[in-house]
């Protein structure tokens, strides 16, 4: 299982990027997308939806399960990734490239409590 | 928990194992999806071992099953033909659902679904068994082989095994040497159900491994069975309701003077309920347990599940009797309400989509 040390991550199974625009790219990890199997459906929240911190924005549907997505943070949905809403088992073969949707935070707010790669990988075990 | 002989095959191949009835079996064995596929366009092949073979043995054994099973194995008079068939309790609940073939006046074989194995084995022995001695066939392994080109991969990778098996009707098999070879399956393909000595099981899954046949496990055998409008025992029907109820009463003989257990009940029931089948309309996956609605009150889903061969949810759902094909039902799928079209299982066959529109 792949978990990059320059992503950071929840302990329910979201990777997070911060752009250079201070936005937020949001996508679920490689032991979310192992532990689902394969995926078939996604479905990804609304272009300007103002979002609560750890509020369920988007879904992932396996073969297996439906799984929550989660905001990382209190903000406002900027994009959203609609290429692998068409493939969702894009996302199986790479998720970090399968990112879900991109998040700018509320002002003054910064992401909390997210987690370094290692700390991911413990929490894993 | 339970391990097949084919158990060290399945971890060398990487595996996912998964509890299934008490018994550790593949899952998949990397993608689900190209396992189905490989089925539907290709051969694959699954560890069925969990099952149980019932040998029912002397001279009584047809008149013993007439009286057990919900169908006539009366209509089995070629040596080979397979039945199926639903096993019922008084109430005319179901059982279990197997298939029995004829191998010999004196020697009918059951396949039985691994959870329910032993409670089937207490409840024939339970029956006034006059003539008939019953044998669990724990010594044989099972192997499914299913796709278009899963015979002709069969015969490559066995071909001691094509004499017996090639002139094979549908729904027939024969005995092999040591092994016992049907034409049947569980995916809505061609293909065969090897029923071979445990010792041999290993090699005979590398020999077909090797042949170009893909191991497929539970995940893809269930989306296999789903789109080809086959019953999963314990999920499409239980105990708690009749085969009238489930889809199965093609599978009844109710006509002629034949007793069998739960024969009286089903002769007084009308049901209210069927078993049909959903399309969902839009994205979303329809799953088990969900509630519909429709213009005859509400029903259920009981399988559901995303069908690789269609790229669309399919489900089966018991539904008010009164529910028609091409009728618009609500499915609650998570917050909210889908609209899913009522269409009568299969959906696909041979490869090909049987929906309408398709």
């Amino acid at each position: 299982m792949r978990h990059p040390n320059d992503l950071k991550y929840t302990e329910s199974h979201e990777w997070i990027r911060t752009e250079k625009d201070g936005t937020l790219t949001v996508g679920i990890t490689d032991h979310a997308q192992d532990a689902l199997g394969d995926l078939v459906f996604i479905e990804l929240p609304e272009l300007g939806r103002k979002l609560a911190a750890e509020e369920a924005c988007a879904v992932v549907e396996s073969v297996k399960a439906a799984s929550d997505v989660y905001a990382p943070v209190a903000g406002e949905v900027v994009a959203v990734n609609s290429a692998v809403a068409d493939a969702p088992g894009d996302l199986n073969k790479d998720p970090y490239a399968s990112w879900l949707f991109r998040i700018k935070p509320a002002a003054g707010l910064a992401p909390a409590g997210l987690l370094d790669a290692a700390a991911y990988e413990e929490g894993l075990a | 928990m339970h391990r097949t002989p084919l158990h060290c095959a399945h971890c060398a191949a990487g595996a996912r194992l998964v509890d299934f009835a008490g018994w550790e079996m593949p899952l998949h064995y990397g993608s689900q999806i190209e396992e189905h596929h490989a089925v539907r366009r290709d051969a694959g092949m699954f560890d069925t071992s969990h099952m149980l073979a019932i040998d029912v043995e002397g001279p009584g054994a047809r008149d013993f099953l007439r009286g057990a099973l919900a169908n006539d194995v009366a209509r089995l008079r070629e040596p080979g033909k397979a039945l199926y068939s639903c096993m019922l309790n008084e109430a005319g609940g179901v059982l279990d659902d197997l298939i029995a073939y004829f191998l010999r006046e004196d020697l009918f074989r059951v396949i039985v679904n691994a959870g329910t194995a032993e409670k089937d084995l207490r409840w024939l022995q339970g029956l006034r068994a006059t003539g008939i001695t019953l044998r669990p066939r724990r010594d044989l392994a099972m192997i499914a082989v299913q796709g278009p080109r899963a015979r002709e991969k069969t015969w490559q990778a066995l071909p001691e095994l094509k004499n017996a098996s090639e002139p094979l009707g549908t729904f027939f098999g024969a005995q092999a040497g040591d092994a016992f070879i049907a034409r049947t399956g569980y995916t809505g393909e061609d293909g065969f159900e090897l029923l071979v000595p445990a010792p041999r099981a290993v090699a005979i899954w590398n020999s077909l491994a090797g042949a170009g046949v893909h191991p497929c496990g539970l995940g893809a055998r269930d989306t296999l069975r789903l789109e080809a409008g086959m019953n999963l025992y314990g999920q499409d029907m239980d105990e708690s309701v009749t085969p009238l109820e489930s889809g199965l009463a093609w599978s009844v003989m109710l006509e002629g003077t034949r007793d069998f257990v739960g024969k009286p009940a089903l002769l007084a029931q009308t049901p209210a309920r069927k078993l049909t089948g959903l399309v969902l309309s839009g994205g979303g996956v329809l799953r088990g347990q969900q509630k519909v609605r429709t213009a005859h009150g509400a029903g259920e889903i009981t399988s559901g599940g995303f069908a690789p061969t269609l790229g669309k949810s399919i489900a089966l759902a018991r539904l008010p009797a009164g529910t028609a094909p091409g009728a618009t039902v609500q499915v609650a799928v998570r917050d909210r309400m889908l609209d899913a079209l009522v269409a009568k299982p299969p959906f696909v066959r041979r490869g090909k989509s049987l929906l309408p529109n398709s």
